[in-house]
């Protein structure tokens, strides 16, 4: 029977493997996804299965599917399970498959936290590097927050493999968890000078990617980077920080110059193109941010230039398409020199390869001018007709209009010419841009008065032969051109030559087939030329033509009063109606056409885009002063309708200071009373509730029931912003009429002296107030307009929330989030040292930034405590040091750790900055680039410490440990605020005792006792051994030695001392790891296990016991807290 | 950054895809298929740099791609990366699966595309270039290898007697 189970589970675990799966769909290609569905059920009975390795197995046929496009989240447990496994086989298979498939909302993410700091913390530096790769790929906030802490420890890890791998993570890191990018940034930075190159280029790498979207925090880098670039030989690396100067040389100039002389050298020396081409990047950038025409300088262009003519001729493609890349770079501030190399521009052209095309195309935008316009799109248009069929053909297309329009057709010198050009692209079949082209018809229509007469007749041929158009109209948008016809036909059909002959073409029953938004823009415009086709046949006395006219737009309107298009159905109906009343009016004989004609009068003009968004605040208002009075605080429960309109206060908050008498204001407030009373929106409020204010005039008008209703006038903001919003538009009204008639006699006069060459700027007359910018006539903004502010920035951009200023002191609450970082939070008295001074000087500094750091982690942190109390409920500080011990407590170490850091910024920093001015301002490379960031590195000495403290390796609950760790936190806050200047006096003050034994046993009674002994006096008897940690019941001394086989280990030699009348048991010694060194423990067991001491100990004996210690660092003196548990038996 | 690496035959079947950036699976295989489009109708000596799709990048990314035989070995990267250098980049990859398969062709990717994958973590981390030194890469891959076979002999023994117990 036995035997049958195991056979039948061994026999499941090999019957289908990744290549069976793999060879199965192969060979069932008709019905591949039958029997992969087979096999998903096959795999599903093998996930539940106990065996782990066939669930592996599983695991790793899903990973397969999910690559074919199957969705496998629904067993992102069972990865997580195999992500457990202690074999790095199946580990490995689970986190390549959860670093396919998870992702932000997978929910068993969050199961994985301890699972992945166990990996972190392995000593099998595979099981780190396969945790790490897999966490690359599927870091949330969460666990970017949890292990932020792990994973800056692993940046020192002795092994270069995990290194590197830590340090490219951290950027995954601070991207879901910017917050962590401070605290750990130090540790990044010198990583930059590891010796190993893998690591060094790891940090380059990230501190690119982080530069790349907020340059300006990392300009104090600037020289460790130029040290690097001057001597790295690693081109990768090399690449990377040519790429950031790139970055960083817009923001200081100084930087620029500094930069050309190694960079020119580079391009001359290096045989390595991607070098070169990266350096004549990073020098073109440099140009561009030099002001420019500096002789010295123009020999470096020429350089950039020669060297990217080399690239373009050359043979290999991608050479040359980098090559035009580049060059589109220089020619936005130097585009002569790029202009002499027109000839090799065009052959690019003709390239076979279209990204070549593209990219020549680019070029050619920039190199237009008057002169050679004609003649360059005159060569793209042969291209058009060759480009049959292509997207590159729209590509060309749009790259035309583009090159003819750009800086407001500034090199077009004949619009004929260009209209024809349009009117020749319409031809084109299956484009996409035929909105494009319309769009430039009607802006040119528009802007440039003289050529209407030429455009309307050309727009009147096109409207005649609209069927061309059609053809495949419905697939395609070419048509969109005929509703720019339409409207330019209809609004300037007083240049038509036979506006009868449009207005049938626009009436023709095929029209219909148009899409509505064109067909109405038909109707509106038949209406228009109908107008005018009634002013000349009225002219002429025929009274009959203009009658039959009549008769034909009644003959043809119906078709499209039955559109099922809302927009040309009301429109159709309307103009239909009009035109049978006038047609009445006709045959009364009566002469309608100047009235008809006075529906179409005047012009509409363009408004520049960003015309509104730029009227500048006049001066003197503040949009944010009170207008009224604030309201008292006694009516803001009960004003809801206020609430609602003082949200809409901004949307017209442009209220201007306007004298109103007192009238006028009675008569719009009874007005706005009126419009209130017909909102159904308007929320009235309940009369009692209501304190009446108003003693204005008009009251007495009121109704009864809206009395209440004029309360709202004294909220502040609106009801002014109201009235004034009317004021304006009736105040704007008056002068749009004025000016109108003001703007007919310019034209008028303007008209004579205007020729074809462009339309630019008149019309945006110097009286135009800003409120007034609808009738800005070219596209123009406000005079005064404000200088751009154009929001490109991604409010959604994850880099935003990295751009955090690095050079800033770390202030204590920015430490990473180890799980005591409330405890490390706690109030510090202020008279110790330097963590103090550091305080001090960050707290003015500290702005808004910060305080939304800390916001948010007081969020977390009443999240966290939220859950605790839900878990018990306890006093305060119980349960901080509970979720201290919860974390599996490496923290105490760290935090030590990090307490340096803490006062090593504000020296560093300052030398920094001057360091930055100091190497931008002098010619050669000074050697004190090196930050002054390792302050204690002279102090060597490797002093990993153990301490003593019990801490009963139970679980967090258990009220005992709490109580016992209550006084241990205290004693690490003291611990952290001291720096200590000599060695020897640091490794006594490192040690923190704490002693605590709970009695086991019959008794179940516990004694709760904590040493603390500070006690620096080395013992008289062993010369080397110094006191580590005593209480009533041990005393432990130690003894550091190195070891002199391994570099790498120290060995730290504890004799215990029992001191006491009873027997002291399970004895387990514990030092939580810190960054630089870890307890040697034994395969197998976890980071955080304690080593349990080999022996018992009889009332007064002593005994000794030896731990290794690996250490990464000698340089560093190093702080490491421990914790010894013991059993005291008590009586029997 | 590196966004996506994909490789794919002449046919547009996936052999190898790694998004270091979460898209659905359907999103994945829509970006396959475009990204094949692209690539899969160039001539063979144009360049081999493309302006991003549609649905991946936008117009800070680029495809980069190699054709080998039978494969297409395609990078989607954005500026912040040399295109020279991914260029480079994808010649060791493939000398990396050269050296690990002995001779590497498409069969080699289709059975073991987990070791194509553990490969390539050693290259690539999370978007990032991790290492470009393919003798570095092959240490790495070889030892862990080394390790997942000294398991296997451990484990099996182990299994059967875990299975006989119960």
């Amino acid at each position: 029977m036995a035997l049958k189970i195991v056979k039948g589970s061994i026999d499941r675990m090999f019957d289908k493997n990744l290549q069976d799966l793999v060879r199965g769909i192969r060979n069932h290609k008709e019905d591949e996804a039958k029997y992969i569905s087979t096999c998903i059920d096959e795999i599903k009975q093998e996930l539940k299965q106990d065996n782990i390795a066939v669930k592996a197995n599983a695991v790793c046929k899903l990973t397969y599917l999910q690559m074919l496009g199957y969705d496998v989240s629904w067993a992102a447990f069972n990865i997580v399970e195999v992500m457990s496994s202690s074999k790095f086989t199946y580990k490995r298979i689970g986190y390549l498959a959860a670093s396919q498939c998870f992702h932000e909302s997978t929910d068993v993410i969050m199961l994985t936290t301890n699972q992945i700091r166990k990996d972190l913390s392995s000593p099998n530096q595979y099981d780190t590097g396969v945790a790490l790769t897999g966490l690359s790929c599927f870091v949330t906030p969460d666990l970017a927050r949890d292990l932020a802490n792990d994973i800056m420890t692993l940046m020192s890890h002795t092994k270069p493999y995990i290194r590197k791998k830590a340090v490219l993570i951290m950027y995954k890191v601070f991207l879901k968890y910017p917050e962590s990018l401070r605290p750990a940034f130090p540790r990044l930075k010198e990583k930059l000078e590891d010796p190993d190159p893998g690591v060094q280029s790891a940090a380059v790498n990230v501190i690119c990617e982080l530069a790349r979207r907020n340059p300006k925090n990392y300009l104090s880098l600037a020289p460790l980077f130029f040290k690097l670039m001057t001597s790295s030989t690693n081109n990768w690396v090399l690449i990377k920080i040519i790429k950031l100067f790139g970055a960083l040389t817009p923001l200081e100039p100084r930087l620029g110059k500094k930069l050309i002389e190694p960079l020119t050298n580079l391009i001359h020396s290096t045989s390595a193109m991607s070098l070169l081409y990266e350096c004549v990047n990073t020098v073109i950038a440099v140009l561009i941010s030099l002001s420019s025409g500096m002789p010295n300088h123009s020999a470096s262009i020429q350089l950039c230039v020669q060297k990217l003519r080399i690239l373009i001729e050359d043979s290999d493609q991608n050479l040359k398409y980098l090559g035009l890349l580049a060059m589109s770079k220089i020619l936005k501030t130097h585009p002569k020199s790029v202009q002499s190399h027109k000839d090799l521009i065009l052959q690019c052209l003709d390239d076979k390869d279209e990204s070549i095309r593209l990219r020549a195309l680019d070029l050619l935008y920039g190199m237009v001018s008057k002169k050679n316009l004609m003649e360059i799109v005159k060569k793209l248009m042969l291209h058009v007709d060759k480009a049959e069929g292509t997207t590159y053909r729209d590509e060309l297309l749009t790259k035309i209009i583009d090159i003819c329009s750009q800086s407001n057709y500034q090199y077009i010198t004949n619009f004929e010419w260009y209209i024809s050009i349009l009117v020749e692209l319409t031809r084109l079949e299956g484009t996409r841009h035929g909105h494009l082209i319309a769009s430039q018809m009607l802006d040119v229509a528009i802007r440039v008065k003289a050529i209407r007469v030429f455009a309307v007749a050309q727009m009147a041929t096109l409207l005649d032969n609209a069927h061309l158009l059609t053809g495949n109209m419905q697939r395609k948008g070419i048509c969109e051109v005929l509703y720019a016809a339409a409207w330019i036909c209809g609004e300037f059909s007083e240049h038509l030559e036979n506006p009868m002959q449009t207005l049938e073409a626009m009436l023709r029953p095929k029209v219909a087939t148009l899409p509505g938004h064109i067909q109405a823009v038909y109707v509106q415009n038949a209406a228009k030329l109908f107008a005018t086709v009634l002013k000349s046949q009225e002219g002429n006395t025929e009274s009959t033509a203009a009658q039959e006219t009549s008769q034909l737009m009644i003959d043809r309107l119906p078709l499209f009063v039955q559109s099922a298009n809302l927009e040309v159905q009301e429109r159709a109906s309307c103009i239909l109606q009009l035109v049978k009343y006038i047609q009445k009016l006709q045959q009364k004989d009566v002469e309608v056409s100047e009235e008809v004609s006075a529906l179409f009068a005047g012009e509409l003009n363009p408004v520049a885009p960003k015309a509104q968004k730029k009227v500048p605040v006049p001066e003197g208002l503040d949009l944010d002063a009170w207008i009224n009075e604030p309201p008292s605080e006694s009516e803001s429960e009960d004003e809801q309708p206020k609430a609602i309109f003082a949200k809409e206060e901004p949307k017209h908050s442009r209220p201007r200071h306007t004298e109103v008498d007192e009238k006028e204001l009675a008569r719009r407030r009874e007005a706005r009373k009126q419009e209130q009373a017909n909102n159904p929106f308007y929320i009235k409020a309940s009369p009692s509730s209501q304190k009446v204010y108003q003693e204005g005039p008009g009251v007495e008008h009121i109704p009864v029931v809206q009395i209440d209703l004029s309360v709202p006038l004294k909220v502040p903001g609106l009801p002014m912003s109201d009235q004034y919003v009317k004021l304006e538009e009736e105040r704007r009204q008056k002068e749009r009429a004025e000016k109108k008639k003001k703007e007919k006699k310019k034209r008028k006069e303007k008209r004579s002296g205007r020729g074809k060459k462009h339309d630019s700027g008149p019309e945006s007359e110097e009286d135009i107030t800003p409120a007034h910018m609808v009738d800005i006539v070219t596209e123009e903004m406000p005079e005064n307009a404000l200088p751009s502010d154009d929001d490109e920035k991604d409010p959604n951009d994850p880099h935003k929330a990295l751009d955090i200023d690095l050079d800033k002191p770390l202030a204590d609450s920015e430490k990473l989030p180890v799980r005591s970082h409330r405890a490390a939070e706690a109030p510090k008295s202020p008279t110790e040292d330097g963590d103090a001074e550091s305080a001090a000087l960050q707290e003015p500094k500290k702005k808004s930034s910060k305080e939304k750091r800390e916001k948010k982690k007081d969020k977390e942190r009443d999240r966290k405590k939220s859950k605790e109390e839900k878990k018990k409920k306890k006093h305060k500080h119980e349960e901080k040091e509970e979720d201290l011990l919860g974390g599996q407590a490496d923290e105490p170490a760290v935090q030590s750790e990090e307490t340096s850091e803490v006062a090593a910024p504000p020296t560093s920093t300052s030398a920094e900055v001057s360091d930055l001015d100091f190497w931008l301002s002098n010619a050669p490379v000074p050697s004190n680039t090196q930050e002054a960031a390792t302050v204690a590195a002279e102090e060597a000495a490797p002093v990993p410490e153990a301490a003593s403290g019990t801490a009963p390796d139970s679980e967090p609950d258990e009220p005992k440990d709490t109580e016992m760790e209550e006084s241990k936190s205290s004693k690490h806050k003291k611990k952290k605020q001291k720096k200590e200047k000599e060695e020897k006096e640091k490794k006594k003050k490192k040690k923190h005792h704490h002693h605590h034994h709970h009695s086991d046993g019959g008794g179940g009674e516990e004694s709760v006792q904590n040493g603390t002994v500070e006690d620096e006096e080395p013992l008289p008897p062993m010369s080397n051994y110094c006191l580590l940690a005593e209480n009533s019941y041990i005393k432990m001394v130690n003894d550091i030695q190195g070891n002199l086989q391994d570099g790498s280990q120290v060995v730290v030699s504890v004799i215990f001392e029992n001191k006491c009348e009873s027997f002291l048991k399970s004895m387990e010694f514990n030092v939580l790891d810190s960054l630089n060194s870890k307890l040697q423990r034994p395969e197998g067991s976890g980071p955080h296990d304690g080593l349990t001491v080999p022996f018992q100990l009889p009332p007064g004996v002593s005994n000794e016991a030896r731990f290794v210690f690996t250490v990464q660092s000698i340089v560093m003196p190093q702080k490491l807290k421990g914790t010894l548990t013991f059993i005291v038996k008590v009586g029997r | 950054m590196i966004k996506a690496i994909l490789i794919f035959n002449n046919h547009g079947k996936p052999r190898l895809s790694k998004f270091y950036e979460h898209y659905s699976e359907d999103t994945e295989q829509q970006i396959i298929r475009e990204t094949f489009h692209l690539v899969s109708k160039r001539d063979e000596n144009v360049c081999n740099f493309l302006e991003g799709g549609m649905l991946i990048g936008g117009s800070d990314y680029k495809l980069i791609y190699r054709h080998y035989a039978t494969l297409y070995f395609v990078f989607c990267v954005d500026s912040s990366e040399s295109e020279l250098g991914i260029l480079d980049l994808i010649q060791v990859f493939v000398e990396t699966l050269d050296k690990c398969f002995e001779n590497v062709c498409e069969l080699d990717l289709i059975f073991h595309v987990d070791k194509v994958h553990n490969i390539l973590a050693e290259m690539v981390m999370g978007g990032m270039v991790l290492e470009t030194n393919m003798n570095e890469i092959i240490t790495q891959v070889d030892a862990q290898n080394k390790m997942e076979k000294s398991e296997v002999n451990l484990t099996l023994p182990v299994l059967f007697m875990f299975e006989c117990m119960t």
